[in-house]
Protein backbone atom coordinates (compact mmCIF):
# COMPACT_ATOMS: atom_id res chain seq x y z
CA UNK A 1 0.00 0.00 0.00
CA UNK A 2 2.78 2.53 1.15
CA UNK A 3 4.72 1.52 -1.94
CA UNK A 4 1.72 2.16 -4.61
CA UNK A 5 1.35 5.53 -2.51
CA UNK A 6 5.26 6.33 -3.46
CA UNK A 7 4.80 5.17 -6.95
CA UNK A 8 1.83 7.24 -7.25
CA UNK A 9 2.87 10.52 -6.24
CA UNK A 10 6.11 12.33 -7.51
CA UNK A 11 8.50 13.51 -5.73
CA UNK A 12 9.89 16.94 -6.06
CA UNK A 13 12.87 16.08 -8.46
CA UNK A 14 11.03 13.90 -10.81
CA UNK A 15 7.71 15.87 -11.32
CA UNK A 16 10.77 18.73 -12.68
CA UNK A 17 11.38 18.21 -16.12
CA UNK A 18 15.21 17.72 -16.40
CA UNK A 19 16.87 20.58 -18.71
CA UNK A 20 18.30 18.76 -22.11
CA UNK A 21 22.20 18.73 -22.46
CA UNK A 22 22.92 22.60 -24.60
CA UNK A 23 24.36 20.83 -27.91
CA UNK A 24 20.66 19.68 -28.07
CA UNK A 25 19.55 23.03 -28.63
CA UNK A 26 22.20 25.35 -29.13
CA UNK A 27 22.13 25.32 -32.81
CA UNK A 28 18.54 25.35 -33.67
CA UNK A 29 17.62 27.92 -31.46
CA UNK A 30 20.79 30.20 -32.60
CA UNK A 31 19.65 29.56 -36.04
CA UNK A 32 15.95 30.75 -34.82
CA UNK A 33 17.44 34.28 -33.57
CA UNK A 34 20.08 34.62 -36.79
CA UNK A 35 17.00 33.87 -39.36
CA UNK A 36 13.60 33.93 -38.15
CA UNK A 37 12.31 30.30 -38.59
CA UNK A 38 16.06 28.92 -39.50
CA UNK A 39 15.41 26.79 -36.01
CA UNK A 40 12.13 25.60 -37.50
CA UNK A 41 13.90 24.83 -41.09
CA UNK A 42 17.17 22.92 -39.09
CA UNK A 43 14.89 20.71 -36.89
CA UNK A 44 13.31 19.63 -40.41
CA UNK A 45 9.91 21.99 -39.77
CA UNK A 46 9.79 23.14 -42.96
CA UNK A 47 5.88 24.34 -43.03
CA UNK A 48 6.07 26.25 -40.12
CA UNK A 49 9.95 27.93 -40.36
CA UNK A 50 8.22 29.30 -43.55
CA UNK A 51 5.50 30.94 -42.08
CA UNK A 52 7.53 31.87 -39.14
CA UNK A 53 9.88 33.80 -41.74
CA UNK A 54 7.19 35.49 -43.58
CA UNK A 55 5.82 36.35 -40.54
CA UNK A 56 8.59 38.05 -38.46
CA UNK A 57 10.37 39.67 -42.14
CA UNK A 58 7.31 40.74 -43.23
CA UNK A 59 6.60 42.79 -40.20
CA UNK A 60 10.03 43.82 -39.94
CA UNK A 61 10.30 45.05 -43.47
CA UNK A 62 6.48 46.99 -43.16
CA UNK A 63 8.63 48.32 -40.16
CA UNK A 64 11.36 49.90 -42.12
CA UNK A 65 8.95 50.95 -44.32
CA UNK A 66 6.73 53.49 -41.61
CA UNK A 67 10.04 55.08 -41.18
CA UNK A 68 10.18 52.62 -37.42
CA UNK A 69 12.57 54.16 -35.09
CA UNK A 70 15.10 51.48 -33.85
CA UNK A 71 15.90 51.78 -30.28
CA UNK A 72 18.98 51.98 -28.57
CA UNK A 73 20.70 51.05 -24.89
CA UNK A 74 20.11 54.69 -23.52
CA UNK A 75 19.60 55.18 -19.84
CA UNK A 76 17.83 57.96 -18.27
CA UNK A 77 15.27 57.64 -15.54
CA UNK A 78 13.73 54.31 -14.60
CA UNK A 79 10.78 54.66 -17.19
CA UNK A 80 13.42 55.81 -19.88
CA UNK A 81 16.21 52.95 -19.15
CA UNK A 82 13.30 50.27 -19.30
CA UNK A 83 11.88 51.59 -22.37
CA UNK A 84 15.24 51.92 -24.15
CA UNK A 85 16.32 48.41 -22.94
CA UNK A 86 13.46 46.54 -23.59
CA UNK A 87 13.10 48.02 -27.17
CA UNK A 88 16.86 47.37 -27.49
CA UNK A 89 16.66 43.84 -26.84
CA UNK A 90 13.61 43.56 -29.06
CA UNK A 91 14.93 45.18 -32.20
CA UNK A 92 18.10 43.11 -31.91
CA UNK A 93 15.84 39.66 -31.39
CA UNK A 94 15.50 40.21 -35.12
CA UNK A 95 19.01 38.99 -35.54
CA UNK A 96 20.28 39.32 -38.90
CA UNK A 97 17.55 41.71 -40.07
CA UNK A 98 18.55 43.97 -37.38
CA UNK A 99 22.20 43.35 -38.17
CA UNK A 100 22.03 44.23 -41.91
CA UNK A 101 19.99 47.07 -41.63
CA UNK A 102 21.92 48.91 -38.80
CA UNK A 103 24.93 47.96 -41.27
CA UNK A 104 23.38 49.33 -44.14
CA UNK A 105 22.96 52.66 -42.10
CA UNK A 106 19.41 52.80 -41.63
CA UNK A 107 19.03 54.98 -38.28
CA UNK A 108 15.73 56.62 -38.58
CA UNK A 109 14.88 59.01 -35.48
CA UNK A 110 12.06 58.83 -33.21
CA UNK A 111 9.14 60.97 -35.06
CA UNK A 112 5.62 62.44 -34.37
CA UNK A 113 3.23 60.43 -36.15
CA UNK A 114 0.87 57.07 -36.45
CA UNK A 115 3.07 55.50 -38.97
CA UNK A 116 6.11 55.85 -37.39
CA UNK A 117 4.85 55.15 -34.16
CA UNK A 118 3.14 52.25 -36.02
CA UNK A 119 6.56 51.13 -37.42
CA UNK A 120 8.44 51.43 -33.99
CA UNK A 121 5.84 48.71 -32.93
CA UNK A 122 5.98 46.91 -36.26
CA UNK A 123 10.41 46.65 -35.72
CA UNK A 124 10.33 45.66 -31.93
CA UNK A 125 7.25 43.22 -31.95
CA UNK A 126 9.09 41.37 -34.64
CA UNK A 127 11.54 40.83 -32.73
CA UNK A 128 9.41 40.16 -29.81
CA UNK A 129 7.36 37.22 -31.98
CA UNK A 130 10.74 35.69 -32.96
CA UNK A 131 12.03 35.52 -29.49
CA UNK A 132 8.86 32.98 -29.44
CA UNK A 133 9.72 31.09 -32.31
CA UNK A 134 13.48 30.50 -30.72
CA UNK A 135 11.22 29.45 -27.17
CA UNK A 136 9.53 27.13 -29.75
CA UNK A 137 12.43 26.05 -31.77
CA UNK A 138 13.91 24.93 -27.95
CA UNK A 139 10.91 22.64 -27.13
CA UNK A 140 10.92 21.03 -30.66
CA UNK A 141 14.29 20.31 -30.00
CA UNK A 142 14.31 18.92 -26.44
CA UNK A 143 11.23 16.73 -27.41
CA UNK A 144 9.48 18.80 -25.75
CA UNK A 145 6.75 19.05 -28.40
CA UNK A 146 6.96 18.04 -32.46
CA UNK B 1 10.45 52.92 -50.11
CA UNK B 2 7.84 54.51 -47.80
CA UNK B 3 4.91 52.53 -46.63
CA UNK B 4 1.84 55.23 -45.60
CA UNK B 5 -1.03 53.13 -44.25
CA UNK B 6 -3.88 54.23 -41.75
CA UNK B 7 -4.35 53.29 -38.26
CA UNK B 8 -6.82 50.63 -39.22
CA UNK B 9 -4.53 48.98 -41.78
CA UNK B 10 -1.48 48.94 -39.77
CA UNK B 11 -3.65 47.50 -36.84
CA UNK B 12 -4.94 44.64 -39.26
CA UNK B 13 -1.39 43.91 -40.54
CA UNK B 14 -0.13 43.47 -36.84
CA UNK B 15 -2.98 41.21 -35.95
CA UNK B 16 -2.40 38.99 -39.15
CA UNK B 17 1.35 38.16 -38.53
CA UNK B 18 1.05 38.35 -34.50
CA UNK B 19 -1.31 35.96 -34.68
CA UNK B 20 0.12 33.34 -37.45
CA UNK B 21 3.21 33.35 -35.35
CA UNK B 22 1.02 32.66 -32.01
CA UNK B 23 -0.78 29.89 -33.75
CA UNK B 24 2.66 28.34 -34.40
CA UNK B 25 4.30 28.32 -31.13
CA UNK B 26 1.03 27.83 -29.02
CA UNK B 27 -0.79 24.70 -29.97
CA UNK B 28 0.67 21.15 -30.93
CA UNK B 29 -1.35 20.00 -33.63
CA UNK B 30 -1.42 21.75 -37.29
CA UNK B 31 -5.71 21.51 -36.69
CA UNK B 32 -5.02 23.18 -33.15
CA UNK B 33 -2.50 25.68 -34.86
CA UNK B 34 -5.22 26.98 -36.81
CA UNK B 35 -7.88 27.33 -34.79
CA UNK B 36 -5.77 28.92 -32.21
CA UNK B 37 -4.43 31.74 -34.78
CA UNK B 38 -7.84 32.65 -36.34
CA UNK B 39 -9.42 33.24 -32.52
CA UNK B 40 -6.34 35.19 -31.57
CA UNK B 41 -6.78 37.03 -35.28
CA UNK B 42 -10.81 37.52 -34.25
CA UNK B 43 -9.89 38.77 -30.73
CA UNK B 44 -7.38 41.38 -32.10
CA UNK B 45 -10.05 42.60 -34.45
CA UNK B 46 -12.67 43.02 -31.92
CA UNK B 47 -10.37 44.80 -29.40
CA UNK B 48 -9.76 47.05 -32.40
CA UNK B 49 -13.46 47.74 -33.24
CA UNK B 50 -14.07 47.70 -29.46
CA UNK B 51 -11.07 50.21 -28.54
CA UNK B 52 -11.80 52.56 -31.23
CA UNK B 53 -15.13 53.29 -30.54
CA UNK B 54 -14.60 53.88 -26.50
CA UNK B 55 -12.37 56.56 -27.54
CA UNK B 56 -14.62 57.38 -30.32
CA UNK B 57 -17.41 57.55 -27.45
CA UNK B 58 -14.90 58.87 -24.79
CA UNK B 59 -13.81 61.59 -27.05
CA UNK B 60 -17.45 63.17 -27.36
Amino acid sequence: MAADIKTAVPTLDESKQAFPPVQVWALPVLAAWVIPGGGHFLLGKRGRGILILLSVALMFFFGLGMGGAMFKPETGDLLTTLINYGGFVGDLATGALYVVATMLGYDQPDMAGHVHDYGTKFLVTAGLLNILAMVDAFEIAAKRKS
Amino acid sequence: MKINLSHFEAALLFALFASVVLGIVTKKTDRERIQYGAKCFGYFILALFAIGWAMKLGHG
